[in-house]
């Protein structure tokens, strides 16, 4: 813990870069053969889609940008750099709107935070990350462990808690998650904490009667404060693909997810299906996990992303 | 999970079979389609490429003009080649358990791709269904909670796991594991480990390490059905690294797409042995690549369809339904028809999933409420009707209805229902008929099959089933 809150601030682009340049690496590599000494053709604008999209940038956002680049610069001479330059641009124009922080109102007490995802997304750890983060900056902050059915998600969580500090609030599994968080709640106002945190299992969109408790827990939460949960945060694993669509599209439409959390960047995954969640749904990106320790949860910049996704240094 | 590529590539393929013959610019403007499904689906770029240059090269050329129906032969292709991509025709028979016991299983993956829940899913299977006493290992010191969690799965199901021990390393664990294997007489030990990032040096030389301590005579990648192009980049260096025998695919039971079954099995050449489809203990199941293919073309069964309709339905009977549904009629009779055509052909939703591009189509018939269990009370009912009656459903009103039921051995609501249900079906022909889609069909099958979805082949419009 101590080690995390040491590490050098301005470390963490490099951390970010160094994630995503292995994402990046392939992408690049693949644009710099394509374009070193060529004309801006048909063949080589597929070329150019393709490759946009084993990114995961879906093809219809990485068909719009090969065309804006055929407009501008076709039969024309037109280098690696350039192509990676105006990519990085205009990646970074759709996601600007996104790039917002998530900030805390501070005349809630709590401040609820429900964090929702499929299976395996990382919502456990990103709760833990997220505790740690308040902590730094002075706000005291409860979890409640509303994953009542995974074995050992309980524990895992009690284990950040006691990592970070942070009360838990905890049932045994098998219990209704809805009426723990109904309790974490009040608990958690009786004591005047900053931030409740609240996990919930992990649950596939396409299940409706999951998706059906997951509307409950926040029907329960509403009971005691009307205007809580004041974010619902949906998880994403960077390594998803297209169905990340479906994802976004059932939680918001269920719950109300205010917000996106893409964890997982350190791998070779690209995360480039933000780019087009961020022009189809436009809820803001709130953090990026980068790697395993407290620190690696990262507000999410959109200018820095899609530089690094293009491989190129922050301007 | 494969509905929506059946959709698309039921949606390409339905346009493509319209032609009489395939030229080879068809073939191409088909296959520009193909690729771009394939990509939404999450299917690999390199693996979608390999696919459609085998497919293009034996869809263009003699082999298909020559052939009878060139659509439906395209259809065989992409679907044999989807089948052979998958890993052929045969069934993964799961574990193999050709060594020495305790057989020693590796479980590898990205972090949450599954492996915990999938460990203890193949313990019980295992155990339950292949008689073999198992013992779990968890080696993931990392996560917190990791190693109770697979200890509390193990006494959910009853599969014993390796007490824990705090502070001790994976290696340290594995020994333990591997020793516990021999002593208490366990046919199968599976080892649990850590999720891990594939560029983690520390952690990929750690399952290196164990690896060579484990000797596995199984290493299992799991993976999540959901993951998009980065399936090539983690399948090829868990494979290099570890030496994979095979693959397990996880929330199966999701809607996503699942590229990655074809992407995984293409770069690692080794099969996919189980598949998660759901959240209970049970919901495993092993991989069939005729059964998942058949899906995600939504066709997959178009070629035992074709056989079983040519068998079961008499030509001449189809070409005249047909060619009063053509002109927009459909009465009682050809109902009756039509009932009887299903009965030979057997369950009318499977046959639904049979046929390209009629997802939304199958949906409605469902809301139409059309029963096979009814069927026969059907045919009874209209078998009670007389000619005139069957023409012109109108001119039943109560004391013919009264008699109808008596003569059928039903009730006057069973009439009822039946005349409802025709109004349902002949409403639902017309505007399937505006929407076009199924004259694909038609098309595909030649003029095989017509009457068992008459009415259908209307011209112009949107094919179904394109999203």
């Amino acid at each position: 813990m101590t080690s995390d809150s040491d590490a050098p601030k301005t470390g963490w682009f490099g951390r970010l870069k160094a994630g995503l340049a292995r994402s990046s690496a392939r992408l690049v590599g693949g644009i710099g053969d394509l374009f070193t000494k060529k004309k801006l053709d048909e063949e080589t604008l597929q070329q150019l889609e393709e490759l946009l999209i084993t990114s995961d940038i879906g093809s219809a956002t990485a068909s719009r940008l090969v065309q804006d680049l055929a407009k501008a610069r076709f039969g024309k001479d037109i280098s690696g750099d350039e192509v990676r330059a105006t990519f990085a641009a205009e990646i970074a124009k759709v996601l600007e709107p996104v790039a917002r922080p998530l900030s805390i109102d501070p005349g809630k007490k709590p401040f609820v935070i429900l964090m929702v995802g499929v299976n395996g997304a990382g919502k456990t750890t990103t709760i833990g990350k997220l505790a740690q983060l308040y902590k730094e900056q002075n706000l005291t902050c409860a979890l409640a462990a509303g994953d009542t059915f995974r074995a050992a998600a309980v524990e895992q969580l009690k284990v950040w808690g006691s990592r970070t500090g942070s009360p838990v609030i905890s049932r045994d599994a098998g219990s209704d998650a809805a009426s723990l968080a109904f309790e974490a709640l009040m608990e958690s106002r009786k004591r005047g904490d900053n931030v409740l945190l609240i996990d919930t299992a992990g649950r596939l969109h396409n299940k409706d009667n999951l998706m059906s408790e997951l509307q409950k827990i926040v029907r329960v939460i509403k009971k005691i404060d009307e205007t809580a949960p004041h974010a619902t945060l949906l998880v994403l694993d960077s390594t998803i693909g297209q169905n990340a669509h479906a994802q976004v599209e059932t939680f918001k439409q269920m719950i109300g997810v205010t917000g996106l959390v893409l964890t997982k960047l350190d791998g070779t995954a690209k995360g480039g299906v933000v780019v087009a969640l961020a022009e189809k749904f436009g809820l803001p990106i709130h953090f990026i996990g980068v790697g395993e320790s407290a620190q690696d949860l990262r507000p999410f910049t959109s200018h820095s992303f899609a530089r690094s996704l293009m491989g190129l240094e922050p301007q | 999970m494969f509905d929506s590529l059946a959709d698309r590539l039921g949606g390409v393929l339905t346009r493509l079979t319209r032609r009489g013959a395939l030229s080879e610019s068809d073939v191409a403007a088909a296959m520009r389609e193909v690729r771009v499904a394939l990509l939404e689906a999450d299917v690999a770029l390199p693996v979608v490429k390999d696919f459609i240059d085998k497919v293009s090269l034996e869809a263009v050329g003699e082999k298909v003009i020559k052939s009878v129906t060139p659509g439906q032969m395209v259809v065989k292709i992409v679907h044999d080649q989807l089948v052979a991509m998958l890993g052929g025709e045969n069934v993964s028979g799961g574990i193999d358990f050709g060594a020495q016991p305790p057989v020693p299983v590796l479980m590898v993956g990205l972090q949450g791709s599954g492996k915990t829940t999938t460990t203890a899913k193949i313990a019980n299977r295992l155990q339950l269904k292949d008689r073999k006493k198992v013992l779990m290992v968890s080696l993931d010191t990392y996560r917190p909670a990791a190693q109770q969690q697979l200890a509390i799965l193990g006494g959910q199901v009853g599969v014993v796991s390796l007490p824990i021990i705090e502070g001790q390393k994976p290696l340290d664990i594995a020994k333990r594991g591997i020793n516990e294997a021999k002593l208490g007489g366990f046919d199968v030990v599976i080892f649990d480990t850590a999720g891990r990032t594939t560029v983690d040096d520390d952690m990929m030389t750690e399952v290196a390490a164990l690896r060579d301590l484990i000797k596995p005579h199984e290493t299992l990648l799991v993976t999540d059905a959901m993951i998009g192009q980065d399936s090539v980049a983690t399948a090829t260096a868990f494979h290099n690294t570890v030496g994979l025998t095979g693959i397990v695919l996880t929330r199966v039971d999701s809607d996503a797409r699942g590229g990655a079954a074809l992407s995984m099995r293409a770069v690692t050449g080794q099969p996919i042995k189980y598949i998660g489809l759901g959240e209970k203990v049970d919901a495993i199941d092993v991989f069939q690549p005729a059964r998942i293919a058949g899906r995600i073309l939504g066709m997959g069964d178009v070629v035992s369809l074709v056989e079983r309709a040519t068998e079961n339905i008499k030509q001449e009977d189809a070409e005249k339904l047909a060619a009063r549904m053509m002109e927009g009629k459909f009465d009682l009779d050809d109902m009756l028809s039509q009932i009887r055509q299903v009965q030979k052909m057997g369950d009318l939703k499977g046959l639904m999933g049979m046929i390209p591009g009629l997802g939304a189509a199958a949906k409605q018939m469902a809301a139409s409420k059309i029963d096979d269990g009814a069927v026969k009370r059907q045919e009874a009912i209209i078998l009670s009707m007389t000619p005139k009656e069957r023409r012109n459903p109108d001119l039943i009103k109560a004391s013919r209805k009264q008699r109808i039921a008596n003569g059928s051995g039903t009730g006057v609501s069973d009439v009822n229902k039946l005349l409802k249900q025709h109004q349902d079906m002949s409403t639902m022909m017309k505007r399937m008929k505006k929407m076009g889609g199924i004259g694909a069909l038609s098309a595909m099958m030649g003029k095989g099959l017509p009457g068992m979805m008459p009415g259908m082949r209307g011209p112009g419009g949107p094919p179904m089933g394109r999203r």
